[in-house]
């Protein structure tokens, strides 16, 4: 049940993007960035772990849930440590995806060469 | 000097025009196939004894790491011209737009080549990222003082 949810609210939240991309001039950086915003947002309003129940990757997969790992993040440190918490938090859940895309872009960059041609 | 509305027509006279009723239904399917697979994926790892968050976590993971090596051997451009937003959209998209930016500045050196580099895309992912996320705190912070939160 969950695969059918995951498929239908991820591939939704891509098509959705995809218009975005194709009937604005939005770059995909923006989009990254704007999901990431609304990912924090639906957090923060209390619908993104329903979703997320619900439809698993669906939602983490999409950059939902890079911004609802951050604002989880900063809720546990503020539960945690208080009003320190607000600056403690936005780097410890959503560490681990920014950490594993940082480590393995830098290391494959390492091992190959660019494709495209040196100018 | 031609003003920014002449300018904004010769952008669009020269982009190229796409074509949604293509792209649209390409897009949810390859978007919506990924998310499928993680689950799979996710599904697996759980019965492997761990806990629900990590093994989401594992999979966004996993993600990361093939599409930042079909990125490295220049594969993934080719699979993201057919897929379009059902790649470039999941986290696939950010690992590849971190690890092109790296490729892309490794000749200019280790520290402001790559290192610089690498947050072409990310920086502002997880600059934005920090900043919804420290708004949030503060807004959080103050409910919670209030006693509503």
């Amino acid at each position: 049940m969950n695969i059918l949810f995951s498929f239908l609210i991820g591939g939704a939240i891509c098509a959705m993007c995809q218009m975005l991309i194709d009937l604005t001039a939005l770059t995909p950086a923006r989009i990254l960035v704007a999901l990431v915003c609304v990912g924090v947002l639906t957090y923060a309003v209390g619908i993104y772990e329903p979703l997320f129940s619900e439809a698993g990757c669906g939602v983490s997969l999409p950059l939902l849930g890079f911004g609802a790992s951050v604002a989880k993040g900063v809720r546990e440190a503020v539960d945690a440590s208080g009003i320190l918490g607000i600056l403690k938090g936005p780097f410890t859940a959503g560490s681990v995806g920014c950490t594993a895309a940082l480590v393995f872009a830098y290391v494959f960059s390492l091992i190959f060469k660019s494709k495209s041609k040196v100018a | 000097m031609e003003n920014s509305k002449t300018y904004k027509e010769r952008i669009k006279r020269h982009t190229p025009k796409t074509n949604l009723k293509k792209t649209l239904p390409t897009a949810f399917l390859t978007g919506g196939a990924l998310c499928a697979l993680g689950e799979l994926m996710a599904g697996a790892v759980r019965k492997m004894g761990v806990e629900r968050a990590d093994a989401y976590l594992t999979v966004t993971v996993t993600v990361i790491f093939i599409a930042s090596l079909l990125t490295a051997l220049g594969m993934f451009d080719k699979l993201a011209k057919y897929a379009g937003a059902g790649l470039s959209v999941p986290v696939s998209g950010f690992a590849n737009s971190v690890t092109s930016s790296a490729l892309d500045t490794r000749r200019e050196g280790l520290v402001l080549g790559l290192g610089a580099g690498v947050f072409t895309v990310a920086g502002p992912v997880i600059l934005y990222a920090v900043l919804s996320g420290t708004l949030f705190g503060i807004i959080y912070y103050i409910l919670k003082m209030l006693g509503v939160a």
